[in-house]
């Protein structure tokens, strides 16, 4: 393996475009906390929640983007896990974004706590038995290794224990994701949820919604700065994302095939793929259609998927299907009523044996797109004050002896 | 893990300390914050423990005491919240347009001097209501009060005899 | 005798005598009353004692809205102003089930279901949910975060996570925006050695629709009974071994 003579510079940042771009998530993160203010103030009566539909529009945002952290540290894991080592230069802006994308994530999730005060308590009480506390322990783990790893990549001395590191964060990635899909995976009263597929879909939702965030801020990131992007580098990635959006369908095509073989599961598969109105929308048009579909045709046809335009649409895309796919699992499994007396019809002043209507308010959006927004500034801002990003991803800096087919 | 709470809330209470403190030690002055002065206990004469002891120490005594009722199910000890609302709330123009007695006053007196800030009362009312604590079984009437104190006197000292 | 007719003094001194066996009590006066012994300590709950509640679903179904209207007097729930059926908490609640086939019908009251393994008590992260030694699952409100995955596990849909401010909650039955709460099984009842007060409201009815007791106790009423007649408990395959059980279901 040849030396690394990849160069890593911060970025200028001193356009306008980067100081309104500053500006314009500043503003999104205060609406966010405007936005928690009237809920805590108000309560979550102000939000679309209910009793029946516990977890909304701020839980789809923040588990997106904590499950896409886990996915955007692949690609460092790529090149010091498996050895690919044209991804190498891109190891240290993974991590970053992959601590960047946890932090929005559990930003989200925190401040929509019905007592986020007691953050405190969160972190001093403990029930062992509980894959939530499992995942808050995953989650404060995950940035002590993913930023130790950070730290060994770009501090020379400790460059040759960034493998063991590295090797340690993507085991470490793996079982976080697990916790995050055996949330709804160990929910065993839920119909929509309660299987063990949860583990691994989540898994390679991971990888997908990732790679695909991680595509669309290097290029934007490259043009906006004036570096060179080379097509190799980005075609690597390409064929990687068709991969990941395949192995998302994979998993999606095995859970419901599973649970359409389950006579009891008939009810909430019907909700969910035929009658579900908002749901099976999302599932067949956004999900399946706009967020798989259309993405690999674009990625494997001769033409777009050999524009960076195309592959940037085609990330785009999945990252508009993921969030509608978390939004079918999260809140659609919520919405189809538990079934307390299987077989009969059921009704009750708690809506039993209802469909659960759900609409988002437009404080848990800007809640969740404040998350989103902190995300992106984390990364905005690291990579103008430390060197994450490579001066050129040209081809002949990535692999010399590669020509793009 | 919950020392870790315990041990934040004896820091808090060592600076209120020092702070009451130093208070006392150098008299107020023009400016300074007013020195706590809650208000005499409604009902009853003497505290379940010295005054001394209850100031340092009240919230450690009501925090194990809260946990040992609501998680064991150990009821009618020494300490509770609702014998504190039950001697301790009074009417202030601040709670309810001074139309109940609620303990609020009381501990705000002295939480706000010494800046800690506590959520009791997000979920306990902390309004006395007849039956609260142990001292409703006496009239709330401060002078049948008095005479039953005298009586309670007399028959304690008949015990002793 | 109904509360109205107790004037303050009479309602304090029965509490008084109520709360403790060992409560010593002077009476001074009529209607002054003087405690002169500390009252004495109950508790803990042990795992000797299991309550449960056996329900008739055969039962008129006017007597479960007695026992939601006792519930919501005793524990304070139950707005009547600004009603929001989708947000307001229901600790009990009144469902009526019909089978599609037969047109067969039934109206049972479902509270929590104090399950021997409770799903809420696994999944909560701190600890706030719990289940006393005697298999009364409660909500410790200290330490709840209000992250609502307890909702998200309990089969019964019987949690209620409060969404505004709360106001004129009783001594007994803190309740605060932002935390989750259900059915205590009127705890603070039971300890004092009464029946909870949903059971109460029934039986003052007339109706043996409710039993309330100790299932360990093999002299029991409520053990009598579901060792007579074989009694079902809802969604009873998840394993999760509830403790109130039905008939007529």
């Amino acid at each position: 393996m040849a030396a690394d003579t990849t160069v890593y510079k911060e970025i200028e940042g001193k356009g306008g475009d980067y100081f309104s771009l500053i500006g314009w998530l500043g503003v999104m993160i205060l609406a966010a906390l405007y936005a928690v203010y009237n809920m805590e103030h108000h309560g979550h009566v102000v939000t679309g929640m209910t009793n029946a539909v516990v977890w909304g529009t701020p839980h789809v945002l923040a588990i997106f983007l904590i499950v896409a952290a886990s996915g955007a540290l692949n690609v460092a894991s790529i090149s010091s896990v498996f050895g690919r080592t044209h991804y190498k230069p891109l190891s240290r802006i993974s991590a970053l974004t992959a601590v960047a994308l946890l932090a929005g994530g559990l930003m989200v999730l925190v401040l929509d706590l019905g007592r986020p005060d007691r953050l405190i308590v969160a972190m001093t009480y403990y029930n062992f038995k509980s894959i939530f506390a499992w995942n808050i322990i995953l989650y404060n783990g995950f940035f002590v290794i993913v930023l130790a790893y950070l730290w060994m990549m770009m501090e020379r001395r400790m460059n040759p224990h960034s493998k063991k590191i590295g090797m340690m964060a993507f085991l470490w990635r793996l079982i976080l994701t697990t916790g995050t899909g055996s949330i709804f995976g160990f929910l065993v009263a839920r119909p929509g949820y309660d299987a063990a597929i949860m583990a691994p879909l989540f898994i390679a939702m991971s990888f997908a919604f990732g790679l695909a965030f991680f595509i669309i801020m290097i290029s934007v990131s490259y043009k906006a700065s004036d570096r060179p992007l080379g097509d190799f580098i980005l075609f690597k990635m390409r064929n990687l994302l068709g991969v990941f959006i395949a192995a998302v369908l994979y998993f999606t095509a095995v859970q419901h095939l599973t649970n359409l073989y389950a006579a009891e599961h008939a009810g909430i598969e019907a909700f969910i793929l035929w009658d579900g109105g908002i749901y099976t929308f999302l599932f067949w048009v956004v999900q399946i259609g706009l967020g798989s579909l259309i993405p690999l045709a674009i990625l494997f046809n001769p033409a777009s998927g050999r524009s960076c335009q195309g592959i940037m649409t085609a990330a785009g895309l999945v990252i508009i299907g993921g969030i509608a796919q978390l939004y079918v699992i999260i809140i659609g499994g919520q919405a189809f009523p538990l079934q307390l007396f299987p077989g009969m019809e059921v009704s009750s002043s708690f809506f039993d044996g209802a469909v659960h209507s759900y609409a988002p308010s437009h404080w848990e959006v800007m809640l969740g797109l404040g998350g989103i927004a902190a995300a992106i500034l984390i990364i905005v801002i690291a990579v103008k004050y430390l060197p994450l990003l490579p001066t050129s991803l040209s081809d002949a800096k990535i692999d010399p002896h590669h020509k793009v087919k | 893990m919950r020392s870790a709470s315990r041990i934040l809330s004896l820091t808090v209470l060592g600076f209120a300390l020092l702070a009451i403190g130093l208070g006392i030690s150098s008299p107020a002055q023009a400016g300074d914050v007013p020195l706590p002065n809650p208000a005499k206990a409604f009902k009853g004469e003497q505290c379940v423990e010295p005054n001394d002891v209850m100031r340092r120490n009240h919230f450690e005594f009501l925090k194990h005491q809260r946990d040992e009722t609501l998680r064991e199910g150990i009821r009618g000890q020494k300490y509770s919240l609702n014998d504190c609302v039950d001697c301790h709330a009074v009417k202030s123009p601040d709670v309810a347009g001074g139309k109940v007695r609620t303990l609020k006053p009381f501990c705000k007196e002295c939480h706000d001097y010494a800046a800690v800030s506590i959520d009791c009362f997000a979920c306990h009312t902390g309004a006395a209501v007849p039956g609260i604590g142990k001292q409703s079984a006496l009239p709330s009437n401060h002078d049948v009060t008095n005479a039953i104190a005298a009586l309670e006197k007399h028959l304690g000292k008949g015990a002793d005899q | 005798m109904t509360d109205k007719s107790m004037n303050s003094v009479d309602k304090a001194r029965r509490n008084l005598l109520k709360g403790g066996a060992a409560a010593a009590v002077v009476t001074l006066a009529p209607g002054v009353t003087l405690q002169t012994v500390q009252a004495a300590v109950t508790g803990p709950a042990t795992s000797a004692k299991r309550w449960g509640m056996l329900v008739d679903a055969n039962a008129p179904e006017g007597v479960w809205d007695l026992a939601v209207e006792a519930c919501k007097a005793e524990q304070g729930w139950g707005k009547t102003e600004n009603v929001n059926q989708a947000t307001d908490p229901q600790w009990i609640r009144k469902v009526s089930i019909k089978d599609p086939k037969t047109g067969a019908k039934a109206t049972l009251p479902v509270m929590c279901q104090h399950c021997a393994k409770p799903p809420c008590v696994d999944v909560c992260p701190t600890g706030a949910s719990m289940k006393r030694a005697d298999g009364i699952v409660l909500v410790d409100k200290h330490i709840c975060i209000g992250c609502r995955f307890c909702m998200m596990a309990c089969p019964y849909s019987c949690r209620s996570f409060v969404h505004e401010d709360v106001r004129g909650q009783k001594p007994h039955m803190p309740r605060g925006k932002g935390t989750v709460e259900a059915c205590t099984m009127c705890v603070h009842r039971v300890d004092k050695g009464q029946k909870p007060a949903c059971v109460d409201a029934v039986n003052a009815a007339g109706s043996n629709a409710i039993i309330f007791g100790d299932l360990n106790d093999p002299n029991s009423d409520i053990a009598r009974a579901v060792s007579k007649f074989v009694t079902q408990r809802i969604r009873s395959d998840l394993g999760v071994e509830p403790g109130i059980h039905y008939r007529g279901i």
